[in-house]
């Protein structure tokens, strides 16, 4: 369906084919609160929604209203609800809607009515609208590579339709160019775990870890990795803990002694430590190494060493190092 | 060199260096300008907010039609913030608020976000909270409760979560709004509860904090009301609560506010939706403890619910189980120190947030709106008070960022309203 921008301009009062139906004012009352100062076109499009609304008219005429309405509110979650009543008694094609959503979409990016809309019509076409909706929430992406609703969606369509195949070349691709995009880290995750083609997280743990210690190694101070890292072992801690790999990653961070790259290293070192690991010369050597020449370190174990550091290198964060130094296990 | 240097900024980096450097342009003039106009950054323009807070809800302009679907919202937003400065709207302002609300009502129950429209669970939630913020018998009076009620019934899904609204989106959002009205009106009850544990569970990743639905990323709105559900509904034992802490504390960045996700921008929205997580983990320390013992130990979660409050209310037509939750929440002392550095919050706040005309902003650059201008005073309140130990005792002069003028009242956690609308509310609808 075009949007005929200039049919929208002629009054619907004039237009012949609602000659027959009575606009519909607003109940704002005689003193409303957060009025607002609509213009004359916007209350005649709503006063003849309000018409077809409550006389439940699910016509053509009502279908185009609904465009006119949308157009003018993205956000009337009344206009969409009704506008889906009208379709499927209609029977329309759901093929147009989708190409209806894109044009009412393409400036408004971020508004849940639209997003939801476009859910119900792809779940109503099913696997036939799998690639397109793969290929419409990567041209939303490749503008806003984080959109919050795209990767909702995204996601949905993985889950009911289906067309992982290429998803974690899709991660891949998006952390080569942005390898600070946490929702692509997590996007990563949420393939990792659950893509039926993939044998799930234990399996994958291994390349995974891989992968992250080089995301890591390169960017010590992104912190999206480090979470990532954390999440693969996520319901085995034990395996956490004795990964040399884990461990050995941090030392390797710690060592290159970069004060404002170490505090992920250190909080991870300290989680470590918490959870049992048992540090060798060299990880006390390198934390050492960080000490600032003020702290008094006398009676600390490696624990609370850190916990002392991490309080000076990150001073925002100085009440929870200073509780998670409380909380350690004696 | 770094070989990460060599490499060209991705887009996260350019942003963020972008919105730090108007930002840190912002503290250093503050250390550079005289004594008088220093005191003028510090202070909080009362009076230019009031006006911009009134003339909104008097009259909006026609660019607001893009929001007329959420004038209920525009109600909340508007009033909660003219009542944390400590203000009061007059008596034509008020009736007309709760008139226009009751036009708002469905006859079948809820609230919708204009008259005529379908009720709708999130301009519910503003709805009710725009009541209890002007308070008074006839403002509650007109929440026809039972309708409420068998609209959240109708929002329920089997899944547990509820749907915003007839055919709408499902999320940890809509959980929230549907539970916080259900336990401010003292209309909670088991069938309501059944199942939303589950389903926000499964929205806590592997970040820690909480996400809109399972399997999307962790996001400080809906980990705000992943967790104040959870509260509400007496669960928040079940979550992994460290980890949470953990995600929560990172996300106050160099330029002293907060952001929503990891790696993006500062937001000054979030001083609230983050800011308010850290106001109800201060007290949630108890179950924490037992945590930290439990996972030193090796041990599993013990599944054993919050403390079941008993109540001897007559008139009420919630659970027993859960009529007391948001009152005996309150009563918690504060035994932990803000996780969070509030005195750098409130500095962007303040310094980054407030405009002088009146108004607050996500960030510089950005325009004020009245969304905003709610959340960043929320978020204020929430700083001004996180080392208080209790609700009673006002805070000491440096836990307040700039002037000690500068100090807002206080509000309940859980609900995003103010306390003493809050203890007013409370007390009608348990014994009416």
């Amino acid at each position: 369906m075009e949007r005929n921008e200039e049919d929208e301009k002629i009054p619907i009062s004039q237009r012949p084919e609602w000659s027959d139906v009575t606009p519909i004012p607003q109940d704002d009352g005689p003193n409303p609160v957060v009025p607002i100062a609509y213009k004359d076109d916007f209350t005649e499009t709503m006063d003849y929604f309000r018409a077809v609304y409550f006389a439940d008219e699910r016509s053509p005429r009502s279908l185009h209203l609904t465009a006119e309405a949308i157009h003018k509110n993205a956000g009337n979650y009344t206009v969409w609800h009704f506008r889906r009543l009208i379709l499927e008694a209609l029977n329309a094609d759901l093929h147009e809607e989708l190409d209806f959503i894109e044009q009412v979409g393409s400036g408004n990016p971020k508004n849940y009515q639209i997003w939801h809309h476009r859910r119900w019509v792809a779940e109503k076409l099913g696997t036939d609208a799998t690639s397109k909706e793969l290929k419409f929430t990567e041209k939303i992406l490749s503008l806003d590579a984080k959109n919050y609703h795209a990767w909702s969606h995204r996601q949905w369509v993985l889950q009911a339709l289906g067309g992982w195949e290429d998803e974690l070349d899709y991660c891949k691709q998006l952390l080569e160019e942005d390898v600070f995009n946490n929702s692509a880290w997590n996007q990563r995750y949420f393939v990792v775990t659950r893509s039926p083609f993939l044998g799930g997280l234990e399996a994958m743990r291994e390349s995974e870890v891989k992968y992250t210690v080089e995301a890591i190694t390169a960017n010590p101070e992104n912190e999206s990795p480090w979470r990532y890292l954390r999440g693969l072992y996520k319901d085995d801690t034990q395996s956490w803990v004795n990964d040399p790999q884990v461990s050995s990653l941090c030392l390797k961070v710690l060592i290159a002694k970069e004060n404002r790259k170490s505090v992920f290293a250190l909080s991870t070192l300290l989680d470590l430590l918490c959870h049992g690991f048992e540090p060798s010369q060299e990880f006390i050597d390198a934390v050492d190494a960080l000490k600032t020449p003020d702290l008094d370190l006398s009676d600390s174990n490696l624990a609370t060493t850190i916990c002392l550091i991490l309080g000076r290198i990150d001073p925002l964060r100085e009440n929870y190092w200073t509780w998670r130094k409380s909380k350690l296990p004696t | 060199m770094d070989p990460s240097e060599t490499r060209s900024p991705t887009v996260t980096q350019r942003d963020q260096w972008m919105v730090e450097s108007q930002v840190f342009r912002i503290y250093e003039l503050l250390g550079s300008v005289p004594r008088r106009a220093q005191s003028v950054m510090l202070e909080l323009q009362r009076d230019n907010h009031i006006e911009f807070l009134t003339n909104g809800l008097r009259q909006l302009g026609p660019s607001f039609c893009v929001l007329d679907a959420n004038r209920p919202w525009l109600c909340y937003w508007i009033l909660h913030s003219i009542a944390l400065l400590g203000d009061s709207v007059d008596a034509e302002l008020e009736n007309n608020t709760i008139d226009f609300l009751s036009r708002c009502q469905d006859p079948n129950g809820g609230y919708a976000g204009g008259p005529g429209q379908m009720p709708h669970l999130a301009t519910t939630y503003a709805a009710i909270n725009s009541l209890i913020t002007l308070g008074g018998h006839g403002s509650l009076s007109s929440i026809n409760r039972g309708k409420v009620y068998a609209f959240l019934r109708q929002m329920k899904d089997p899944s547990g979560a509820f749907r915003m609204h007839d055919g709408g989106e499902m999320d940890v959002r809509a959980c929230y709004t549907a539970i916080s009205v259900a336990s401010v009106l003292n209309i909670l009850d088991d069938d309501l509860v059944k199942d939303v544990g589950n389903y926000i569970l499964s929205c806590q990743t592997y970040e820690g904090g909480f996400s809109g639905e399972p399997g999307s990323e962790a996001h400080g709105g809906y980990t705000f009301c992943g967790l104040a559900t959870m509260v509400l509904i007496g669960e928040v034992n079940r979550l992994d609560l460290t980890s949470l802490i953990d995600w929560m504390v990172f996300r106050q960045g160099v330029e002293c506010g907060f952001q929503g996700r990891t790696n993006k921008l500062v937001d000054g929205c979030y001083s609230f939706w983050q800011g308010g997580v850290f106001a109800l983990i201060q007290k949630l320390h108890s179950i924490i403890d037992e945590k930290l013992m439990l996972s030193d130990a090796g041990g599993s979660a013990r599944q054993s619910p919050q403390t079941a409050s008993t109540s001897s209310h007559s008139g009420q037509r919630g659970s027993a189980k859960f009529s007391n939750i948001g009152f005996n929440f309150l009563k918690e002392p504060a035994e932990m120190e803000p996780l969070f550095h509030s005195t750098a919050l409130q500095q962007y706040i303040i310094l980054c947030s407030q405009l002088q005309e009146g108004g607050f902003r996500d960030k510089p650059g950005k325009h004020r709106d009245y969304y905003h201008t709610c959340y960043c005073l929320s978020g204020l309140s929430v700083a001004q008070y996180s080392y208080s130990k209790d609700a009673d005792s006002p805070p000491l002069p440096k836990a307040v960022f700039g002037p000690y003028s500068n100090l807002l009242e206080p509000i309940h956690p859980l609900y995003n309203v103010i306390l003493d609308r809050y203890h007013e509310a409370h007390k009608f609808f348990s014994t009416s």
